[in-house]
């Protein structure tokens, strides 16, 4: 529905069977600016350096991602285990154009686009952080048509592992590409060399890209790690858009045939929905939104190391999806949420030296991916369409709990 | 669309259509032309390969020989969804909606076709987008009710709904898109009777009024002989008769390929 008028779709009519938990589009619309609200008010409850202030940040840059992943995965049904590359590839957007790491470019004076304060005077490449922000979002989206390609004729399963591998791919590269410098490429190496300087190589593997750039709009000062209030609210700002674009896309003509494909391919096609545009585009625009917190993390976290994009990142933020609920984007910001605290300070700030008070020789954060996996087996167990389902999902539990119904009368009779 | 009344333009033209799965030909030299404004059928034992004749004429399967116009077009293997869009729409023999969504929004991805927004416009929902969004929205209604869905029902999810009410949305799907021509695979299945009587009343509306074209393929030789004007009979993949029901119903050989060698020589 266009309109502000209550869709009639969203009412509760008795025997839709319709469950779950979805507002209505008015409580949506409500509910949204005294969220964001509250929100933006938050931090100043906090203390600005602090770690719950960072901790917050951090959930929110992790609520992006998931809501990427979530229109890869939740809406049109593309399991993509290698989501951990959008990440890679958004955060070196911005190690690469956003520190000293190419230090030789432009005969050691650096090139810069809009920064101002210590950053213009160093060498390398130095882009405001809106810019590198777009490059971000235009190599992911790049990169995510490139991983859709080979798995366009492939279903369920094996999409996964195509993806998987994708992001193995980017893992090692991101870890060994510091061995090879931009000088001995094949065909390219030529011009690149000069440009770069003959030594330089492409990324800084395990040790990372370090320091990163501190996010600075035009006109204004650097943010500073001290002072994390702006950090935030910068997270804020791309939850927002991240929202409201999944939002928007969910009710549209797209959302729909990503909706259509995942629940029957075959039909979706002969409705006219063109699959290998569709789920480029779903691809796409997952990507973009991982590229995004990609390079607001490397910023935040001021490192850009290989050792952040491995396996567990992929399933990490496919664990807060499906926490959440597939296709739910409430669901998924809760799920990201909580997921993200349970990793970033539940396991490593409250419940790490547990083992060791009761006589155990190891760590809480040794186990955290045990402890992920306990928590998604009792997800599965207890509540399988997520924390808070979307009704789509709910309605296909529903229906398969009929189905097992009947087939249990049937034995019996 | 060109009204064609009184010549017999063909809207849908098959040529000598072979499709071999390895060493089996599933359809063999089969030619299949379609006036405009008929209703014609294909009929044939199971396993004579009409829905493998279906999936090429759509797009799924490409033809091994032969070649396809549709609307004076060359479509021989080309896209399902690009072939939907030239206005060929068709319902499966099991029912395939997309059950979790609701009646209406699966004729909004039946008018997928016929719409123009694209992601960065729908993003920003702009006006062209929001009236194109009330218009498709306005059209699945329309069709809804056409086909007989209680307007009650339009929001509800398609597995909820009844087994004759799905086949209904079914049909409203494919003629959300204003298709030229209509290709139902065993509409009746599963019908009584008297359902199966309303949905033949319901194929005439449709020629008659909306002057779509319709290709059916059936078990129920009821319906067959009631509605066709012009029927198919394949078997083992091979076209063995052709003409209006009166021709094809004394036909020895389809009397054979039904009831085996031994009937109809019983019958002559």
């Amino acid at each position: 529905m266009t309109g502000t008028a209550p869709a009639p779709g969203r009412d509760v009519e008795p025997g839709t069977k319709r469950g779950g938990v979805n507002l209505p589009p008015w409580a949506e619309k409500a509910f949204i600016p005294v969220f964001f609200v509250a929100l933006i008010l938050l931090p100043f409850a906090m203390d600005s350096g602090g770690a719950l202030l960072g901790d917050l940040t951090l959930a929110l840059a992790y609520v992006v991602m998931a809501l990427g992943l979530n229109i890869i995965v939740g809406f049109a049904g593309l399991l993509d285990l290698g989501y951990v590359a959008f990440f890679a590839i958004g955060a070196y957007t911005m190690g690469w154009l956003g520190s000293s790491f190419f230090s030789s470019v432009n005969n050691e004076e650096g090139i810069h686009i809009g920064v101002q304060g210590a950053a213009a005077n160093l060498p390398g490449i130095h882009m405001n952080f809106l810019l590198v922000l777009v490059f971000a979002v235009v190599f992911t989206t790049i990169a995510g048509m490139v991983i859709g390609l080979p798995t366009l004729r492939l279903r369920g399963d094996y999409i996964a592992i195509v993806t998987l591998a994708f992001g193995e791919i980017i893992g090692r590269l991101a870890v060994n590409l510091d061995q090879v410098q931009f000088s001995e490429l094949p065909l390219i190496g030529g011009p690149l060399g000069n440009f770069f300087g003959e030594e330089q190589v492409i990324t800084a593997g395990r040790q990372g890209i370090t320091p990163v750039d501190k996010i600075a709009f035009p006109g204004m000062d650097p943010f500073t790690s001290l002072e994390l209030r702006p950090w935030f609210w910068t997270a804020l700002g791309l939850v927002a858009v991240v929202l409201f674009v999944n939002f928007r896309l969910r009710d549209s003509r797209l959302g729909r045939a990503w909706i259509a494909l995942r629940e029957d391919e075959v039909a979706a096609v002969s409705m006219g929905v063109p699959a290998v545009k569709t789920k480029l585009l779903a691809y796409g625009t997952g990507a973009a939104f991982g590229g995004m917190s990609g390079a607001y993390l490397g910023s935040f976290l001021n490192t850009v190391n290989a050792d952040q994009f491995q396996f567990y990142f992929s399933i990490l933020v496919l664990g807060m999806v499906i926490l959440g609920g597939l296709g739910s984007i409430w669901g998924v910001v809760v799920g990201a949420i909580a997921l993200s605290f349970i990793n970033n300070w539940l396991i490593p700030d409250v419940l790490n030296t547990l083992p060791a008070d009761v006589g155990l020789d190891f760590d809480m954060t040794q186990i955290s991916f045990g402890i992920y996996g306990f928590l998604l087996v009792i997800m599965m167990i207890l509540r399988p369409q997520g924390l808070i389902p979307e009704r789509r999902r709910e309605a296909e539990m529903t229906h398969a709990d009929e189905h097992a119904d009947e087939s249990v009368f049937v034995a019996r009779a | 669309m060109s009204d064609g009344n009184g010549t017999a333009a063909l809207v849908l033209d098959a040529e000598n259509i072979t499709k071999q799965f390895g060493g089996l030909t599933a359809v063999s030299d089969v030619t299949f032309r379609v006036p405009e404004r008929s209703i014609v059928s294909i009929i044939g034992p199971n396993g004579a390969g009409k829905t493998t004749f279906f999936n090429m004429l759509t797009g799924f399967y490409k033809p091994t020989y032969g070649r396809i116009e549709f609307a004076g077009r060359n479509v021989t293997g080309g896209r399902p969804d690009v072939i939907m869009k030239l206005g060929m729409a068709r319902t499966f023999q099991n029912i395939r909606l997309f059950a979790t969504m609701t009646a209406m929004e699966n004729c909004l991805v039946g008018q997928n076709s016929r719409m123009h927004a694209g992601l960065f416009r729908s993003i920003i929902r702009t006006p062209g987008v929001r009236r194109e969004e009330a218009r498709v929205r306005e059209k699945a209604h329309e069709e809804l009710s056409y086909v007989g869905v209680a307007r009650r029902h339009h929001d509800w999810l398609a597995v909820n709904l009844s087994y004759g009410e799905q086949r209904r949305v079914e049909i409203a799907r494919a003629l959300a898109s204003d298709p030229k021509v209509l290709l139902l695979d065993e509409p009746t299945a599963g019908m009584n009777p008297q359902e199966s009587e309303e949905l033949t009343q319901f194929m005439r509306r449709l020629r008659d009024e909306r002057g779509i074209t319709i290709v059916l393929i059936e078990h129920d030789m009821k319906v067959i002989m009631g509605v066709s004007e012009h029927i198919t009979v394949l078997d083992h993949g091979e076209k063995i008769a052709e003409g209006g029901p009166a021709e094809v119903r004394a036909n020895p050989r389809v009397i054979e390929a039904y009831l085996g060698k031994q009937a109809a020589e019983e019958e002559h």
